[in-house]
């Protein structure tokens, strides 16, 4: 494992308050963390850097105990310490501003606070007034007068973030994560936030700052680290460490080898999107593709990739734009039309939207293909099976039977499931999202060599990744995006891991 | 798990047959086959209930107006019958399942359009149908000498050793198992079910698919309907009341998963025929309604635990070793 070294000036006298050493966190098929070594200094400000699915929300998890992870050793104050629930992380003095803050519409903002430790009354009740004082404290030291007794559902978003710092704060902790804080807020917003944090320096905890964009690290961190595929591969000071060190290093390895790119003719122009908008979602998308050429998909989780691509495929509708295919303008109002028009999508969350679980795999690969596989009406069970077993044998599926419930198969093989039934409605454009999300690196070369297959057999493609050396080895051409709006398309020969990264996180 | 549902099936079987051998020795004559038709005979409008329920159910949905719509619907067909006795017989049956297909239509379109929980929607209309059938009645019964001969007698008609109303029964089942295996509307259903999301993605209308089951339940309470006022030989407005949970019951007896996506035609028969067994079989050994009721009841529950063990097996599994077990096994 190479370790971009990095001196820090000040040496190894400062002091720690938590180390992580030699964490790993192994899940059936993947390790999501291997090796890393974390130290957090009291009155410092760590950012912890790296792309989407290098390990930063499993150490979260770990940290705040909801993993146990599966190797290596955590000491708080040189104490050896492990956390078998989320109540011991918190009772260690660990607490967590999470991503998606999990709050109580109906309840009060004190309520939100103190929920699961309220302070109590000699008769073990709740002690409402000791418990909207300290709530009204609490917010008072974070600069805001919000009433701790109005309900949290009349708050505004960026209200409803302070009740949550005001929520991890309630508990004593030495150690703060702030997980993509800023992501819902404004640059207001972000600078009184900013204060904040400055007011909890002061008081000598110890933050780990999670976030995509540099300015904000640059703004509010002493230390950084940057992980990549679950290992921590620099570390050091912020302020001696240039940006394009660390895009560098969450870039890392040489990915032209990895995923062998077929080269595929490309066509005539089968899909173009012109200024599709969503009021809510994304802005003023445009892109064409091609016959045989596969279109990489590159942003940050919540860029609006997945959304975009949900409303090429009529789960949701844009609010306005044209969509082209082959030379016809189409309105697509439901998967429905979209299937029919031949436009097909292969769900990140196979689980949630690819399968119905307790019907047989024949079922399940037939489902969207009824109309072709039915006479009059009336399913034939021998055309589901044809077609069923056509493509289990193409796919490779291994199962008993496929009359079997798909519940009973393996995450792999529910994957050649979804694939299969989509491939089984013959589209002319099929969209994957994030198709390797959760495999293990051996079978990812595999799906990559399948999806360069299917360009090569005329098929066009959009690949939604937010894996670059994925994005860099397969695509032919990619789109950015970035907040909503689109940061560029990018030819095979101007892409590189920097110009992506750099697109993605608005470095420019 | 298609191994377990034939099991489980067979195991209704087993459990009904050991009812039906148990009961036989207190009372003798239980079991011969003359008693045995007139059991499913009695159980025949359970059993089309049943079916329409179970439909319904396989869609995530619920059903709980079926009975009040029997109720209205058996209460016009008899009162149209008392009123034109000249009217064939034939059409008062097509607007019995016209009219009960009517008021599921409105629970689907409800449940469609406004996206009202289906539970809440049938609760409200159970309640609706039975006030209509009270309105259209005002409060009268149609006691058997107001119907028609022909009215009456036509699920008593014998054909082949049994009764119409045992053969009616039986058509609808193999017409429900065909809807059901054999066409998209069915397969529509399951995928509804069984995952509401994949089958958006498929391009499954969810809607439309729970608003013809709740028709095709309808549609069948209608027929239900009829055939109630005329076996019984009177329309009053408290006909088949708490009808539906019985329906319910059969459902969840027969393995349907209440939550969707899971069950089987045979499942529901054999769960309406096993209340049917222990309704005919407890007064003849001399065990009174309360305690009926309280069996039922344990019946149900244990039905519930079992089926969420079965559910429970089913999930995914993650450990692959085990995966492969569970597949080769």
């Amino acid at each position: 494992m190479e370790m971009a070294p990095i001196q820090d000036s000040r040496g190894s006298e400062r002091a720690t308050i938590l180390e992580m050493r030699g964490i790993s966190q192994i899940f059936p098929g993947v390790k999501a963390l291997d090796g890393v070594n974390i130290s957090l200094h009291p009155g410092e400000v760590t950012a912890l850097i790296g792309e989407n699915g290098a390990g930063k929300s499993t150490l979260v998890k770990i940290l705040t105990g909801i993993y146990v992870p599966s190797e290596g050793e955590i000491f708080i104050d040189g104490q050896p310490v492990s956390f078998a629930s989320a109540q011991d992380a918190v009772d260690a003095g660990v607490t967590a501003i999470h991503q998606e803050t999990v709050l109580f519409d109906e309840l009060s903002v004190a309520e939100n606070i103190f929920l699961g430790h309220a302070p109590r009354t000699r008769f073990g009740l709740i002690d409402w007034k000791t418990m909207n004082a300290r709530a009204g404290e609490l917010l008072h030291v974070l600069e805001s007068e919000i009433d701790p007794t109005i309900r949290l559902k009349d708050l505004s978003i960026a209200q409803r973030h302070l009740v949550a710092i005001a929520r991890a704060l309630s508990v004593e902790a030495q150690i703060v994560i702030m997980d993509e804080p800023t992501a819902a807020l404004s640059r207001k917003e972000i600078d009184d936030l900013f204060r904040i944090v400055e007011g909890l320096k002061r008081q000598g905890k110890a933050i780990l700052f999670i976030s995509h964009k540099f300015d904000e690290v640059y703004e509010i961190a002493e230390n950084f680290v940057v992980f990549r595929d679950g290992r921590a591969v620099g570390h050091g000071r912020l302020a001696e460490t240039p940006q394009d060190t660390i895009v560098r290093m969450m870039v890392g390895r040489d990915v032209s080898n990895i995923f062998p790119k077929v080269e595929v003719a490309i066509g005539k122009t089968v899909l173009s999107v012109e200024n599709y908008c969503h009021p809510t979602e994304y802005r003023d998308i445009s892109f064409d593709l091609k016959r045989g050429e596969i279109l990489g998909v590159y942003g940050l989780v919540g860029a609006g990739r997945s959304e975009i691509c949900q409303s090429l495929f009529g789960v949701t509708r844009p609010s306005s734009g044209r969509l082209v295919l082959e030379g016809e303008t189409l309105e697509i109002r439901s998967p429905r039309d979209a299937i029919a028009a031949g436009i097909v999508y292969v769900p990140e969350e196979r689980g949630r939207h690819g399968l119905a679980l307790p019907m047989p795999i024949f079922q399940n690969m037939s489902l969207p293909s009824l109309a072709r596989t039915s006479r009059s009406g009336f399913l034939k069970a021998a055309n589901e099976l044809a077609l069923a077993r056509k493509y289990a044998e193409r796919l490779d599926l291994r199962a008993a039977a496929l009359s079997v419930p798909v519940g009973t198969l393996s995450g792999g093989n529910q994957q050649k499931v979804v694939i299969g039934k989509w491939l089984a409605t013959l589209p002319k454009v099929i969209i994957l999202d994030e198709p390797t999300k959760g495999i293990d690196i051996g079978s990812k070369a595999a799906v990559h060599g399948f999806i360069s297959e299917l360009a090569a057999e005329g098929l066009s493609i959009i690949m939604v990744s937010s894996e670059l050396p994925e994005i860099l080895g397969v695509s032919d051409r990619v789109l950015v995006m970035r907040e909503g709006l689109s940061a560029g398309v990018f030819d095979r020969s101007e892409l590189s891991a920097e110009t992506l990264v750099r697109a993605a996180t608005g470095n420019a | 798990m298609k191994k377990l549902l034939k099991h489980r099936e067979l195991l209704l079987v087993g459990i009904i047959a050991i009812m039906v051998a148990g009961f036989a020795t207190r009372a003798p004559g239980f079991a011969t086959p003359g008693n045995l038709a007139n059991i499913f005979n009695d159980t025949s409008i359970l059993i089309i209930l049943a079916l329409g329920q179970m439909t319904v159910i396989l869609t995530k949905s619920i059903d709980l107006s079926v009975a009040a719509n029997l109720a209205f619907t058996g209460m016009a067909v008899a009162m149209m019958d008392a009123a034109y006795p000249g009217m064939p017989l034939a059409l008062l049956v097509i607007l019995a399942v016209g009219i009960g297909a009517a008021l599921g239509a409105i629970n689907g379109m409800l449940v469609w359009w406004l996206r009202i929980p289906p539970i809440v929607v049938t609760l409200g209309t159970l309640t609706i149908y039975r006030g209509m059938a009270f309105v259209l009645s005002g409060g009268a019964w149609v006691n058997s000498h107001q119907m028609t001969p022909g009215f009456l007698n036509f699920p008593r008609l014998p054909v082949l050793g049994m009764p119409l109303l045992s053969w009616m029964a039986i058509a609808i089942v193999l017409m429900m198992w065909v809807v059901l295996t054999r066409t998209q509307f069915g397969r529509a259903t399951y995928a509804s079910g069984g995952n509401p999301t994949a089958a958006v993605y498929a391009g499954i209308d969810i809607g439309r698919t729970r608003f013809f089951a709740f028709t095709l339940s309808g549609a069948l309470a209608g027929l239900a309907g009829y055939l109630w006022v005329s076996r019984y030989a009177v329309a009053y407005v408290d006909v088949a009341a708490g009808f539906e949970l019985d329906t319910v019951a059969a459902c969840v007896i027969g393995g349907i998963s209440i939550a969707g996506g899971i069950g089987t035609v045979a499942g529901a028969v054999l769960g309406a025929l096993f209340l049917g067994v222990i309704k005919n079989a407890l007064p003849v050994i001399g065990i009174s309604p309360f305690a009926q009721m309280a069996i039922s009841g344990i019946v149900i529950v244990a039905a519930v635990v079992f089926n969420a063990r079965a559910e429970r097996k089913a999930g995914r599994i993650i450990l692959r070793d085990r995966g492969a077990k569970e597949v080769s096994a």
